[in-house]
């Protein structure tokens, strides 16, 4: 295992194997053995780590560089720091970045109030409604989950035009009204069917119809499931670029994703510290998003699988 | 639960119940009204388009024409042919099989690799998890795929770390024989959503069974490939399923590394981003609702492969 070769030779004592039967007096060997192993486990962590993180500790100091120190100097230990680049950068493309910022905000706030919605309804009535087809539409629910969008897009994109939404934000949230985004209804479902059912025997007894139920019951036991949905609603609808690169055309209705493309199509420029600034910026709210919610990160990748 | 388990749960009792006698189903009414929105979206936005797009990629639809006012001509298996013909779709079908089949192994063995290591008692697990779970959160964005760029350019880090070694790398961005390397390398990097599953099933495996494993003497490798790898495996399974069809559908990286061309000399061109410079740059529709329906059948194909194999190697405690 990678303990073994992680671990520095000249601390392991080779003799003692722990399947070779031992006298008692390696007992203080083994443990010194023990630590050595344990010890020689964090260091290839924290390497690893250090080599994980390397490339975005380096994107957050060259946006801190003279432009032309950036590829002269690739340490991540410079004296010569400057807020230049997210000077130039705010403006460099052909509206504030500013612009861009707000509508990807528009965009995340409109799908995670979506989601939440629907999704939420959907999943009460599989979690605790008995009704006819309801394992039928159970399986459908999860297997839309594994569908390719690719096999949708070419439809959908023609309902939308001919709707008129193109170059609107419309294509991006509404679909997100009608629960398209059936991980939610599934991690939902999960949550909700640990709950225990006398809460809603209870107010069954007490004649609360099923809107009710839902709404006080429910919805306010279900915060952390309700959590977890608003933080990866919001994490993809960020750094979602396809979606706007084919409904979103005109550079004012640009979301970051889209927008810090530019920086590539105008190469020429070779302006690297402003379109680093940039990427720091577009990355800030989802590093936000990590440091608050990474509890609520961690349990929903575990219960459903997700992403 | 993941979904995955859940569905095939879902086929195992149906086939052990068969037709049984519909049980008393109360609430009809009140569940569709719960239902409606996602039902009109499953019918609006998934069920309609899947076979809209079905239909259409036996027509010539030109994006440009209204297809209401002006209906797309039937063409029959015109595009079918058309592709089949077609040296660049081939060369994007190997693209995208060779990063799914060489990606996602090397992810998941990480994944687990680290689990493992993270797993029972290490001090620091909480930071660590932090630290290599941080990639997969922001690997999908358009940024990272930029930053990925100058990493892996002539003048990058990369090379400045070989150059260390005295070796004078290539320019792996603009290579046609490393860019779908570094765009492999992008993906691997966010092993880390994995491994949380991955953690998460170790904490189910029963301390016990090590601790008698323990007892009769064997080695942490024996205890490894006797105890938690066996009772993993439904959990690398689903893993190795979802992250398959997952990375067919790769995009985003493809097109930001590439400049949005595919190149160098098409090595990056995925069948997602050939079907996008077909459908959106050459408004060609209804060959690009071919290519997305073998998209499809190829993520289909290995799916159930996967499931046909499974059963040799899966091991399941129910």
């Amino acid at each position: 295992m990678t303990t073994e070769r992680l671990q520095d030779p000249g601390t392991a004592d080779p003799v003692d194997r722990p399947s070779a039967p031992r006298p008692i007096r390696s007992r203080e060997s083994l443990l010194r053995r023990q630590r050595a192993a344990t010890a020689g486990k964090h260091l290839g962590l924290i390497a690893l780590s250090l080599v994980m993180i390397y490339p975005l500790v380096w994107l957050v100091v060259s946006s801190f560089k003279p432009n032309d120190e950036i590829f002269r100097n690739l340490s991540i230990f410079t004296t010569n720091l400057t807020v230049e680049n997210y000077v130039n950068g705010w403006n460099d493309l052909q509206f504030p970045f500013g612009v861009f910022l707000l509508n990807s905000t528009i965009i995340s706030v409109g799908a995670i109030l979506g989601n939440l919605i629907s999704c939420s309804l959907a999943a009460y009535a599989f979690a605790r409604l008995r009704f006819r087809g309801r394992s039928l539409l159970f399986a459908t629910m999860l297997a839309t989950i594994m569908l390719p969008v690719q096999v949708v897009l070419v439809p959908q994109f023609t309902i939308f035009k001919e709707l008129g939404w193109l170059n609107t934000f419309l294509p991006l949230i509404v679909p997100k009204f009608l629960a398209t985004d059936a991980f939610f209804v599934f991690l939902m479902v999960q949550f909700l069917r640990a709950l225990p059912n006398e809460l809603f025997e209870a107010a069954r007894i007490d004649g609360a119809g099923h809107f009710r139920s839902y709404g006080q019951i429910a919805l306010p036991l279900m915060l952390p499931a309700l959590a977890t949905t608003a933080i990866f609603t919001f994490i993809w609808t960020w750094s979602d670029f396809f979606g706007p690169l084919i409904y979103l055309r005109v550079p004012d209705k640009f979301p970051v994703s889209v927008a810090l493309k530019g920086f590539l199509d105008a190469q020429s420029s070779s302006d690297y510290g402003s379109m680093f600034a940039m990427s720091v910026v577009s990355l800030l709210p989802l590093f936000i998003i990590f440091l608050v919610g990474q509890r609520y990160l961690v349990k929903g990748i575990a219960t459903t699988g997700i992403k | 639960m993941s979904s995955l388990e859940e569905l095939r749960s879902i086929a195992l009792s149906a086939r052990r119940s068969g037709r049984k006698v519909k049980a008393k189903a109360p609430d009809n009414r009140i569940a569709f009204l719960f239902l409606a929105p996602w039902l009109i979206g499953l019918i609006g936005f998934t069920l309609g388009p899947m076979l809209a797009s079905l239909y259409l990629s036996f027509t010539h639809y030109n994006l440009l024409k209204s297809p209401l006012a002006d209906p797309p001509p039937w063409i029959g298996l015109g595009n079918y042919s058309k592709m089949f013909a077609d040296p660049r779709f081939w060369n994007s079908l190997r693209v995208t099989v060779e990063y799914v089949v060489v990606s996602v192994p090397i992810l998941l063995a990480l994944a687990l690799g680290l689990a493992v290591l993270l797993d029972r008692g290490l001090r620091g697990l909480a930071f660590y998890r932090s630290v290599l779970y941080l990639p997969s959160l922001l690997g999908g964005s358009v940024a990272v795929a930029i930053l990925w760029r100058q990493v892996f350019g002539k003048d990058g880090i990369v090379n400045a770390v070989l150059g260390l070694f005295g070796i004078d790398g290539p320019g792996w961005i603009g290579d046609p024989h490393y860019a779908l390397g570094t765009i492999m390398v992008l993906h691997i990097w966010t092993f880390g959503s994995p491994m949380v599953i991955f953690l998460a099933g170790l904490r189910q495996i029963p301390d016990m069974y090590y601790e008698a494993a323990q007892v009769d003497g064997a080695s942490r490798w024996r205890r490894f490939r006797s105890i938690t790898l066996p009772l993993l495996t439904p959990i690398i399974f689903f893993n190795l399923v979802l992250q398959v069809i997952f990375a067919f559908q790769t995009f985003t990286q493809a097109y930001v590394v590439s400049g949005g061309s595919g190149g160098p000399a098409n090595s990056t061109m995925f069948l997602t981003l050939f079907l996008y410079r077909i459908g959106f740059l050459q408004y060609d529709m209804g060959y690009a609702s071919a290519i997305a329906w073998f998209l499809l059948m190829v993520i289909a194909i290995f799916t159930a492969v996967n499931f046909l194999l499974s059963r040799f190697w899966v091991f399941y405690d129910d």
